[in-house]
Formats: structure tokens, sequence, C-alpha cells
């Protein structure tokens, strides 16, 4: 698998390590109201799609930069990549 | 219904009255629209599941849906590799359980399912590592299970031919489990849905689940790609596609689905004489009696649903191999193949109720389904006909990822590419 890396262009995916799921870019807040149920749903529990999956990887031999990428379990087909940095500031701006 | 019994004296009888008298192992039977117990999923589990319903827990009225054909999933694909060697409570005591099973398996199937008792070695290359295979052993003996801790020497008179002296991971003995083997995977399918039907199981095939239907929140039958199919009971033995499944009842899961993938090679003359598992990598071996060397390795480690994996993961596997017994560098690849694995959130299964009064669900079986399928099975039975957890299983609750019960062999955490 090729991963279309943002900076560095089409990067090998070995340089990569896998972390999974995206949505856990989105922690919950350990002192909000219902903390608990909130933290093993997102320590534990998962879509796991067959299709169209947004993912956390990470460039471990490369720049050390996170990525989203967004990848077809069904296939391996990857659809595109972000740098998480990025994903965060759009859809949890400050 | 009529079953005929195999036997030896069959066989002369058959091949004297040239092969014509031999009849299908099963029916292949259309849907009723009502059953007692509904189990979805062909493949090993689903069909010991309906075999010990029928057989043990005197249950009638029971269908098995497999959306493909019988045994078309990972009972197919492993690398056939029986055992009970893990560490922990809540694991060792079911695997020991599922090892009995298998030892009487083909006399109680009336199946040839080539169980062979031919031992299983894991390879230990330091101390640390004789440590901790000295006290799995000892966890092993507690459960009734077999070990015996191997000196460099024994080892080298069992299988001289391993790389003793690499400069990184020179191996310094072994942990084995003299009744772990290997068993014919499809021929394990197979016996079981021959004494499932026989039982009056009807085993019913490209038949998919696309629903469930609930009433009062609780289950009152299934969706099918062939009609509607009520049941009193339904459960799910579908690991690789749990989270495809359960999705249609609304319930997310703590698994990701990942595939493994396994090789064979050309067939060899004789030369390992059990399973042998590398230490120092994630590579493990075996022969089969067609003569091929089945082994496999680590997951690809990414989400998916392909039933194939990558090269990397190939070239890693292969590269284990090579560490450990050089001569495999002479055999030629015959083929390779990948099959989708339910990895939980802990390395270890799920055999439990759901929140749907009357579903239950068996899954999460990692890349360790294959041995566990008798015991798997029986435990799912006990759960469905009883109401309560086989005594086997009951560490394998649904909840116990909420509660802090996990049942981690690996220390690895919820990273289920780590187990």
């Amino acid at each position: 698998m090729l991963i279309p890396h943002p900076l560095l262009g089409p990067r090998d995916a070995q340089e990569f390590t896998y972390l999974g799921d995206a949505r856990l870019l989105a922690r919950p807040d350990g002192m909000a109201e219902g903390a608990e149920a909130a933290f093993y749903d997102y320590v534990y529990l998962r879509n796991n799609p067959a299709g169209v999956h947004r993912e956390l990887w990470f460039h471990e031999h490369g720049d050390r930069s996170w990525l989203v990428v967004t990848r077809d379990t069904l296939t391996h087909d990857i659809l595109g990549a972000e740098l998480a940095t990025d994903v965060v500031r759009r859809e949890r701006p400050r | 219904m009529r079953v005929s019994k195999f036997s030896g004296f069959r066989l002369v009888r058959e091949a004297l009255r040239g092969h014509r008298g031999w009849t299908p192992l099963w029916r292949n039977p259309e849907p009723q629209p009502t059953y007692d117990i509904v189990i979805v999923g062909g493949g090993g589990h689903g069909l010991a599941t309906a075999y010990y319903l029928a057989k043990v827990f005197g249950q009638t009225r029971i269908a098995v849906l497999e959306k493909g054909w019988l045994g078309s999933g990972n009972v197919g694909r492993n690398t056939t590799i029986i055992r009970s060697n893990y560490l922990l409570p809540g694991n060792q005591p079911f695997y020991e359980f599922s090892m009995k099973l298998w030892e009487n398996l083909e006399q109680d199937l009336n199946f040839n399912a080539m169980v062979s008792q031919r031992g299983i070695i894991n390879l230990i290359h330091s101390d640390a590592q004789r440590d901790a295979y000295r006290r799995r052993g000892n966890a092993m003996l507690l459960s009734g299970a077999d070990a015996r801790l191997l000196s460099r020497e024994d080892l080298r008179d069992l299988v001289p031919f391993l790389n003793y002296d690499d400069a990184r991971f020179p191996i310094r003995g072994g942990l084995m489990q003299p009744r772990a083997g290997t068993a014919r995977h499809d021929g394990v399918a197979w016996g079981y849905a021959r004494g499932a039907d026989a039982l009056g199981v009807d085993l019913v095939q490209n038949c998919e689940v696309t629903g469930f239907r609930t009433r009062d929140g609780r289950i009152c039958g299934v969706e099918t790609s062939r009609g509607p199919i009520d049941a009193g009971k339904v459960g799910i033995a579908v690991a690789g596609s749990s989270g495809r499944v359960m999705a249609l009842a609304g319930l997310r899961l703590p698994i990701e689905s990942h595939v493994l993938q396994a090789f064979v090679t050309e067939g060899l003359k004789p030369v390992i004489p059990g399973v042998l598992t590398f230490g120092a990598g994630h590579f493990y071996i075996s022969q089969s009696d067609k003569g091929g060397l089945v082994f496999g390795g680590d997951i690809d480690g990414y989400n998916s649903y392909a039933q194939r994996g990558n090269l990397p993961v190939v070239e890693d596997v292969v590269e284990s191999g090579m560490a450990l017994m050089p001569m495999i560098g002479r055999a030629r690849l015959l083929r390779s193949w990948g099959g989708v694995v339910d990895m939980s959130m802990d390395g270890s299964p799920i055999i439990d109720r759901t929140p749907v009064d009357g579903l239950y669900f068996n899954g999460g079986w990692c890349y360790g389904g294959f041995k566990a399928t008798p015991a798997s099975g029986y435990a799912f039975a006990h759960l469905i006909a009883t109401g309560r957890p086989h005594a086997s299983a009951a560490a394998y609750r649904l909840d116990r990822f909420a509660r802090g019960h996990v049942i981690d062999e690996r220390g690895a955490g919820a990273q289920p590419n780590l187990h």
C-alpha cells in the first residue's frame, strides 16, 4: 500500500505504524459528567466498518507526523490522506 | 434420517463395489418458516454449536444459516493447530476443555478429522523467556493439561535442523505440549455438519442474514436473503464478520476485523515432527500429512475485510522462518491466502448474551479460533440452551471490558493489532 503523504508524496505503508479508527482523535473529557461510559466507548468500542474507514497512521520511519488516512477495508484502496493536525483544527476549531 | 456409519469394513465393501454406495454427508434443505434456535454462521463454531445443541442439550428445530457454503470462512483458512498452552485462568481451562473434546472428536462424530497429537514446541531464546515459559507450563499443568520444559539438548534430539547458534536469537530450549498437534480443518467442519444434519439440524447454505427482527426488546427472528425466518433464540458465530452482523442489531463491539495470512509450500518428505513456534518473532510452522510446510506469523495490522494481505507481512513471516530454520529457503511456496479475523480488545474471545434478549454472541477469536472449535461450540450451546455460561467459558463476557476484567495474555492493552 502507498500512502499519499500530504507533505512528502507517496510513501510505502511499511514506513508507518497503524493505530486505528480516526475517531480516537476525539478524546472524551475526563472531568465531564458520564466520563466513565464515554471512556469505555472511546477505549474499547469500534464501528469496524466494511468499506470506507478513516484511520490513524503514524509516519514512524519518516517525518513522525500523524496522518488521517481514508481507506477502503474491503479493497485496501487508499482514497486520501491528510495531516491529523489539520483534521483536528478543522473539526474542532478553538 | 438415514445415516450410514463410516468404518474400515464399509470402506472395503465400497471399494469392492466400485464406490457407488457413498451418499452425500448432509441434506441441502430449504429453510423452514420457524425454528426454535437459529445459528448464524456455518463455519466450525456455528456447526459445532448446532451439533452440541442437538446432541448434548436435547434441543430440536435448529437451523444453521450460512451466507456462502459450509466451512467457507476461517475454518478452512487457518493453520490447523490445536493446543491448550495458555497462561491465564480465564483462558487455559477453556482451551484444555477444547483439547479434551478434540481427543474424542472423531469417535464422537464418526468422522476422520485427522486429529494428530504430534506435539507443539514453543522455542526459548533467553533466560527471561525460560522463566516465562516455566510459569506458563506450570499454569498448564494446574489446569490438567500436559507440559514439558525441554533443554537445548532435548531439542537437538527432537528437531536437529533448527538454527541453534543464531547470533541474535540462539535457541536455549523449549516448552512442549505433547498432546497438542494438528487436525484436518475442513474435515472438522464437515464432521460437525454431518453430525448436526444427522440429528435433524437444517444446514441452510447461500442464506445471508440481512437483519434481525425484535419484539419488545426480544429477538423473534431474522431477515435473510431467502426470506424471513422466525426464531425463539438466535446465536451469532460469524467471527471475522462479527462487526457487520452485530451492527444489524444496533450493537458496537470491542472488536476490529484484521487480515491474517497463511502459507503452504510444495509437498516435501516428512521433516518437521510437530508444531514449532519461534519465540523471538511471530512464526509458527507444521507439516501437513500431504507434506506441505504450513506456516504463518503476524497479522497485517490494519483493519481489513479483504481476505487477502500485502507483501510486507509475507516478507516478515518468511524472514522469521529463515532465521529459525534456514533450510526452509529451499522449499518453494505453493500458496498463500488471507482470512479475516475478529481482533478483540484484549486478545480473548467473547461467548455471551447481548443486550437484545434471546440474541447470543460468539466471536472475537483473534487468530486462535480453530483450536477452540469444539469447546466454543459446546460452551455456546450450553449458553443458548440453559441461559447460563458454561463453567469453562464463564470469563468470556461481553461486559468484561466495562468492568475492567480483561483477559489479556499478551499484556498489550486495548490495541487489537498487538494481540
